[in-house]
This record gives C-alpha cells, sequence and structure tokens, in this order.
C-alpha cells in the first residue's frame, strides 16, 4: 500500500511538472492520428473521458475548437466533477460519431448557435462524474476502506484515516474493471474549484510555438494538391475548357472538371495554383445572377416601402396618432467570413473508406457528403477534426462545399490518394456564402410626453435557412431574417415587424450571430435616433422600456457605471451605448468616440458587460467580448462585399477591408455573476458592437451612419 | 533550379523552382508548417519570417531571393526576445483560433528588437500588417507591453 502512495506522490509530481513545461502541444504524431494505448489499461467509462495510466485525462471535445475556447471550457466541466488537476488535462477532438458526439441542441454533430457550453453542460458534468465515481470504487476496493472515507482532491484520490493516496492514474487500469455507475452524484456549484477561475488555454502552447495542427498543415504520404476555378459568377457552369496548357507545367499531375469548377492536381499548392491561374475555361452563364449591387438595392429599397409577411405584431400601429414620427432607413452589405485558414481539406479516398482531416464544423453532414460523393455509407468516413483557423459560421454549412469538393478531387484521382484542396483568399472572398445583404425601412411615432408608442420595421433580404435542412416550414417567416427584431426587448405597446425574403443567386450562410449581425444595428442605431427626437437619454430611454427584461437591464448599467455614462468627455468626444440579447446570452457596449485631426473620427475606449449565466473561465468569456467587439465593429467599419453585373468586385484583403490593430480600441469587460445555466459567448459579443459606436458617432456629429460600412471608399464618418 | 540558405540555423538546399515563393518552399518542401498562408499577396501577415533578421512575408518573396541568407521562422525561434514575447503570450492567453499568430509573434519579435520599448503608436505601426479575424488585437498590444517589461 505504501508503495502505491509513494510511486503515486511521485508520478503526480512527474506529470505536474511535465505538464507546466510541455504544456498541451498537439501534432499529428501525438493524440488523435497516433494508436491508442490498449483499451483495457485505460478508464473509459463514457464518450468523453479517458483517464490514462501516465495519469492524463484525456476529454473528446465533440466541438470544433475553432478559436472560442471549447478545448479549454469543455474540458474544465470534466475536471470539475473528477477533481482533477488542471495540469493533467489534455483535449482531443472527438471523431465524427452522431450517435456518441451529437450536440444536444441539434440532434446531429456539429459545432454553431454558441451552444457548446450549454449543451454538454450536464452531459460533460455527468461524464466527469462517473470516472470520479469509478476511480473511488477502485481505490476503496483496493484499500478495503469505504468510499464514503475517500476524498480526490486535485488529482489525488485518498484516504485521510490510513495516509494513503494515488494519483488518478495509478487507478486507471483497476477502475476500468468496474461496473460503469448509471446514476452519480454531481458537485453543488458552491463547491466548484475550476469552473469560474482562469484556467489557461489548453491550445495556447501550440499556437505558440507554431506546433498546433490545422487542415493547411496535413501532410499523407502520397498526398497532391489541389486548387480550382470557380465560375466567375454564382450559378455559372463550366461550359468547356482546354486541359493541355496546364498539363505541360512541370508538376501538374491533374486537370478535372468537377461539379463547383475545374480543379488542377500538382504535386505542391504553388504548381497547382499557377496552373489554376492560367486556365483558359469558357463559363455558361445563362442561369447566373447577373445583378449588381446598385440594382438589388433599388429593388430592395422598393420593397421595403410595403410591408412584408408578418413576423410580430402586437397592439395597432396604424391606430397611433404620434405626435412626431421618426423614419430611417438602413442597407447592410453582403459580407464574406474571412476566416484566417481559407477553406480547405484534405480528404483519402480508400477501397470501402474514405478518410477526411480538416477542420469540420458539421461532422454528420459533412460525413454524409463525403460519403454520397464517394459511393460509401456514411460511417465508413472517418473525419480527424483539426483545429480551425476561425470560422465565424463559414466551416458549417449545409452544402459542406469545400469539402464536396476535395471528396471529388479525390475521387477523380486513383485509390489512396490524399487531395489536399487549399482555397486561395480570392478564392474565399469570391466563393460565396455570405451574409446577406439587407435593407431595413423603420418608422416609430413618439407621444406628446416624449413616449414611444409604435414601432414598425420593415426587413428585406435573402434567407439562409431556405434550400437547406434549416429551411422553415412552407409559408413560416425565416425567423434567422428577423431575430433581433422580431423580439424586440422595449416595451412599446404597437410593434410591427415583417420581412419581406427575396430570391436573389447569390450564396448565403450565417454569419457569427446570424441575424443579430444587421437586426441589432438597425434596432439599436434607430432607437437612439428615436431617443434624441424624444429629447431622451438614450441610456435612460432604454432603462425605462426594460422592464420586464432585468438581465438586458443589467448588463446595460453595469457597462453604463464603469464607463461612467453621464460624466463630462470633454470637447470632441462622445459615448454611444447599445445592448442585445442573443443566444440567451446578453451583452452591452458603451463606446467613446472621438473626432481626430483629419475630420474622422476614432474609437478610443470601449466597456463591455456581459451576463452569460454560470461563467465557466472568465478570461475566455473576456477574451470572446474582446474578439467578438472587434469582429462585429469591423465589419460595420470596413467590409463590403460587392456586386457589379454578378461579379464580386472585392478578392482580397486589399479591397475586402477588415479590422486591423491601429482601429482597436482599449477594451474591458465586465461579468455580471451569475448562477444561471451557463450559455454561449462565441456569438453574443458581435451585436451591439456596430451600433454602440454608430450611436457614439451619432452623439458626437449627429449623423447616424445609415448605410454599411461606415467608412465606404471615399467617405470619412 | 537548387537554392540554399540557412533556415532556422541549418544551411538548406532546396530543390524548387526559383520562382516559388518562400512561404510554400518552407511549407511544402522543407516540412515546417508553423508559418502560415492568409493572403499571398503581403496583405495579412499571417507567413511572416525573419530574413536576416528583418520581418518579412514570406508570400510575397521568391524562395531565390533568400540564397544565402539566414531564414527564421516561429519554429526557429530561440533567443530572450523570443521567449519573452511567447511568454507574455501565454500569461495572457493572446490566442483564440491561432491561425494568425505565428505571423503575429515573428512581426512582436521583430518590433522589439528595434524598439525595446514601444509605444501603442509603435505597436500600431509595426503590428497593423497582422491581420487577426479573431481581433485579438487588445491581447496582442498588452502581451508586447508586457514582453518589453520583462526584457
Ligand atoms: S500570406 Fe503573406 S502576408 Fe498574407
Ligand atoms: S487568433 Fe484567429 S486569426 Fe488571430
Amino acid at each position: 500500500m505504501n508503495q502505491i502512495s509513494k510511486t503515486s506522490r511521485r508520478d503526480i509530481l512527474k506529470s505536474a511538472a511535465a505538464g507546466l513545461v510541455i504544456g498541451f502541444v498537439w501534432t499529428p504524431n501525438r493524440s488523435a492520428f497516433a494508436a491508442p494505448e490498449p483499451a483495457a489499461k485505460i478508464l473509459a467509462p463514457n464518450a468523453f473521458v479517458r483517464v490514462a495510466p501516465d495519469n492524463t485525462v484525456t476529454v473528446m471535445i465533440k466541438h470544433l475548437e475553432m478559436g472560442q475556447g471549447v478545448y479549454t471550457g469543455l474540458t474544465a466541466i470534466v475536471a470539475e466533477e473528477l477533481d482533477a488537476d488542471w495540469n493533467q488535462m489534455r483535449a482531443e477532438h472527438a471523431p465524427a460519431d452522431t450517435a456518441l458526439y451529437k450536440n444536444l441542441l441539434f440532434g446531429m454533430q456539429g459545432t454553431g448557435g454558441s451552444t457548446a457550453i450549454a449543451n454538454s453542460w450536464m452531459q460533460l458534468r455527468n461524464a466527469g462524474a462517473m470516472a470520479r465515481a469509478m476511480l473511488v470504487a477502485a481505490a476503496a476496493k483496493e484499500w478495503k476502506v469505504p468510499e464514503t472515507e475517500i476524498t480526490v482532491k486535485k488529482g489525488v484520490i485518498s484516504h485521510a484515516a490510513s495516509q494513503r493516496s494515488a494519483s488518478f492514474g495509478i487507478f486507471a487500469a483497476r477502475a476500468a474493471l468496474l461496473p460503469v455507475p448509471t446514476d452519480v452524484k454531481l458537485k453543488d456549484p458552491k463547491d466548484f474549484n475550476l469552473i469560474g477561475t482562469e484556467l489557461p488555454r489548453l491550445d495556447n502552447a501550440g499556437k505558440i510555438n507554431g506546433t498546433a495542427v490545422y487542415a493547411i498543415d496535413i501532410v499523407r504520404p502520397n498526398m497532391v494538391y489541389a486548387s480550382i476555378a470557380h465560375p466567375p459568377r454564382f450559378g455559372g457552369v463550366v461550359k468547356s475548357f482546354d486541359p493541355a496548357p496546364a498539363m505541360k507545367i512541370k508538376g501538374v499531375i491533374k486537370v478535372v472538371q468537377i461539379s463547383s469548377g475545374v480543379a488542377v492536381v500538382a504535386d505542391s499548392f504553388w504548381t497547382a495554383k499557377r496552373a489554376r491561374d492560367g486556365l483558359n475555361i469558357e463559363w455558361d452563364d445563362s442561369k447566373a445572377e447577373k445583378r449588381g449591387t446598385a440594382e438589388l438595392l433599388a429593388e430592395y429599397k422598393a420593397l421595403a416601402q410595403k410591408p412584408g409577411a408578418s413576423a410580430k405584431k402586437s397592439g395597432d400601429v396604424a391606430a397611433v396618432k404620434a405626435a412626431k414620427t421618426v423614419t430611417a432607413e438602413f442597407d447592410f452589405p453582403y459580407l464574406a467570413h474571412a476566416p484566417m485558414e481559407p477553406m480547405d481539406a484534405v480528404v483519402e479516398i480508400r477501397d470501402g473508406a474514405a478518410e477526411a482531416w480538416y477542420g469540420c464544423q458539421f461532422q454528420t453532414i459533412d460525413q454524409a457528403a463525403i460519403a454520397r460523393v464517394a459511393g460509401l455509407k456514411p460511417e465508413q468516413v472517418t473525419i480527424n477534426t483539426t483545429f480551425a483557423g476561425g470560422s465565424f459560421g463559414r466551416r458549417a454549412n449545409a452544402a459542406s462545399d469545400y469539402v464536396v469538393e476535395t471528396a471529388e478531387i479525390a475521387k477523380a484521382m486513383p485509390p489512396n490518394t490524399p487531395v489536399k484542396l487549399i482555397w486561395t483568399r480570392e478564392d474565399d472572398t469570391r466563393g460565396g456564402k455570405y451574409r446577406p445583404a439587407y435593407f431595413h425601412n423603420m418608422k416609430a411615432g413618439i407621444d406628446e410626453k416624449g413616449d414611444i408608442v409604435s414601432w414598425t420595421h420593415t426587413v428585406v433580404g435573402q434567407s439562409i435557412a431556405a434550400g437547406t435542412p434549416f429551411a422553415p416550414k412552407a409559408d413560416a417567416i425565416d425567423t434567422m431574417s428577423v431575430e433581433g427584431a422580431s423580439n424586440l426587448p422595449y416595451a412599446i405597446p404597437n410593434l410591427d415587424v415583417n420581412l419581406h425574403t427575396t430570391k436573389v443567386g447569390v450564396p448565403v450562410l450565417w454569419l457569427r450571430s446570424v441575424g443579430s449581425t444587421h437586426t441589432a444595428y438597425a434596432t439599436e442605431v434607430f432607437f437612439d435616433m428615436v431617443a434624441k427626437a424624444a429629447g431622451k437619454d438614450p441610456y435612460a430611454a432604454r432603462l425605462a422600456l426594460l422592464d420586464q427584461h432585468p438581465r438586458h437591464k443589467a448588463v446595460l448599467e453595469l457597462a453604463a457605471q464603469k464607463a461612467g455614462w453621464g460624466t463630462d468627455l470633454g470637447p470632441n468626444k462622445a459615448r454611444g451605448i447599445a445592448v442585445a440579447e442573443a443566444f440567451s446570452s446578453y451583452v452591452a457596449y458603451v463606446a467613446e468616440v472621438s473626432r481626430d485631426k483629419n475630420g474622422g473620427v476614432k474609437v478610443d475606449r470601449v466597456v463591455c458587460a456581459v451576463d452569460c449565466g454560470t461563467v465557466i473561465n472568465p478570461d475566455v468569456v473576456r477574451a470572446q467580448m474582446e474578439g467578438g467587439f472587434g469582429f462585429g465593429y469591423g465589419l460595420v467599419l470596413k467590409s463590403a462585399i460587392t456586386l457589379k453585373e454578378g461579379k464580386v468586385e472585392q478578392g482580397n484583403f486589399d479591397s475586402y477591408d477588415v479590422l486591423r490593430m491601429s482601429d482597436m480600441p482599449k477594451i474591458e469587460v465586465h461579468i455580471v455573476p451569475s448562477t444561471e445555466k451557463p450559455t454561449g459567448v462565441g456569438e453574443p459579443g458581435v451585436p451591439p458592437a456596430g451600433p454602440a459606436v454608430a450611436n457614439a458617432i451619432f452623439a458626437l456629429t449627429g449623423k447616424a451612419p445609415t448605410s454599411l460600412p461606415i467608412l465606404k471608399k471615399g467617405l470619412s464618418v | 533550379m537548387a537554392t540554399s540558405f540557412e533556415l532556422n540555423g541549418i544551411s538548406v538546399t532546396l530543390d524548387v523552382d526559383p520562382e516559388m515563393p518562400l512561404l510554400w518552399a518552407i511549407r511544402e518542401k522543407a516540412g515546417l508548417v508553423g508559418t502560415k498562408y492568409g493572403c499571398g499577396i503581403a496583405q495579412c501577415g499571417a507567413c511572416t519570417v525573419h530574413v536576416d533578421g528583418v520581418a518579412s512575408r514570406s508570400c510575397s518573396i521568391p524562395v531565390s531571393a533568400v540564397a544565402g541568407s539566414k531564414v527564421t521562422t516561429i519554429e526557429g525561434l530561440s533567443n530572450t526576445i523570443s521567449q519573452a514575447v511567447q511568454s507574455s503570450w501565454q500569461k495572457l492567453n493572446v490566442v483564440q483560433c491561432g491561425y494568425c499568430q505565428s505571423g503575429q509573434i515573428m512581426s512582436a519579435v521583430a518590433l522589439l528588437t528595434d524598439v525595446p520599448k514601444p509605444t501603442d503608436a509603435d505597436i500600431d505601426a509595426a503590428m497593423s500588417g497582422n491581420i487577426c479575424r479573431c481581433a485579438t488585437y487588445h491581447r496582442i498590444r498588452e502581451a508586447i507591453h508586457d514582453a518589453a517589461k520583462s526584457i
């Protein structure tokens, strides 16, 4: 017994030290792609937890780590119920297996909607508690003491009376032989000692020393590289092409037409791309979308003058006799997600099997799509999920676009040839699946007392869900187009929100925070315009209408208080405030802006308040708010995809402008303490960012930016 | 035609088309994949390496142009400044998706080598060529200041 105890102490010290030094490094030679230890030695009571004899605890992460921190957050939940030491924790992406790893809120395996923590919360608490119970049972059996006398703390199992203790690793193999408990007791949240603390990110080390593996880094024996020529207009198809000139280039292996264009396969990416760039392809544009941004905007504006299908109605806006009426029109451009890592994947098709390596966000859908292309059953397709260099919604799409392309090219190659497809930045910017362009027409009535008595909001734009498994039932309103507008939190007695869903041949997709990317901007900026017309302070006017929404109110109050709302900023400076709920998390920002020497406006400081229920890791919450602010603010400040005669006018970051270091203000994040269920933070930081800045610009200049992006070519704010 | 240069302190000879961008030569021929592709036209900084100590966009330099030069990638960082930068990055949990961070770190190391105590304006000037779509800019700025203090 003493032997075990001694060994275990040394084990613990060793593993703790190793953990401190190496941290977590994920390379293809280790973890997911290496042969696992013989199963019997590892305690694996469920699909999520692996306690190994080397005293590491690995959590299988069913969600894609794309920056939002799921490796760290989901692992912390397991570690908490297991009473593990953070240094012994590891994380690994789970394989594609819908039965084991479905998102409990989607019914399929996939990441999105800021659901990772929310849907995994009880599942992973149970998973961790189960492993703990088995380790305790194994120790009790070995030490011949009652389980109730055993304690577990920071990865050490102890029996105080007999002064024995051991690491998890010591008992992993023995615990694995015990029956898996069905009913385990979870901790009282007041006893949490990891959840709610600032545990360092588990993916830090690899992302700092360059060893973290993304799809673009995958190397397989016999691998070839591919680049694709897409039609210049959406809906265009290949009419004819001549592979001969490309085939003459040294290193080119194949030129092949696939469903979305023409692919060049070569022995290096650069060769494939060069050959692709030189292809002479005749396109058939007879069915392609040929309208440009100007035509679409004119059509949308005309549509917006009439009410669309009702999304929300209360009271009777038509019957209101307002003392004052305020109107505004907003237009929002198409937006590309532009994750830093462009779309890419590696797929290999073998006899009776296929295997893929990439930052997979929709495992169930992608697995079926690869299977379809390869002529296999979904369960014959293995997906190794790597880190993703951002997504912002782009990698989660019902068409599995770039994954299908990679599979089609692999299908065209001899069996056992892994194909790595990389889209160039231009392919990515012009490849579609944009946040749709929208037009909003808004009207509000104010009575003699200055109260807002009516609010009419007409939204015009494409449906993201149309034509996908997520489509609304026939005749039902497309909720994603109006979320954030139809559930306006302000108590206004007469409300009418309506929608025109348009049909345009430009492929569209959700972008980080989906409908709220535009509805929060329109509603929150318009609110300030109305408040001004009513002679009210925008912060006080919001509070007065939020009695039914205490969580909105609380974040507003916290942000306003920390920002010193109402205090004098001095000349040429102003503040703006905005609040939004998205995916059941609540975020408010106060932005401070100043006029710079050149007559432009600069954002100097931002104060954020967030309520996301129980906080797993305050530092990750702050990081997501900082990044969410930057992402949302950057989009409204600078970014637009525009079309001319159906062709996208932007290509790379020189024309699709995004937020840079010099644009980023100082930002501080305050978290509302809460014991509510945890909700997500990946998206909710985005919606109120743009409007907070716009409202500050409005306060400073008297002009509210209603046509986005704020910095249109040649315009300064 | 082969090009010879020093890569992370080791002499290498890469038998590739002299026009191949250094980025792809490093990634696909030398097998060092820590340096990333983000734009290919010197607009994003994901591919930043040091050529003879100068932060350079490897996507826009033909491999032949570094013949005889010393090239350092994220995998080859080792001096005190690099260690300070990487440990500040770790301490402040800068990374999110991480894809831009090799380039950010290479640019930050070059900045701190030239300007040991940079101001916010110095940081804006040196780092605005490095895009981070996760917008970790606030923490990058803090981490550079933190590293400057520790050097
Ligand atoms: S890839 Fe070189 S600067 Fe973007
Ligand atoms: S951390 Fe994701 S792009 Fe910078």
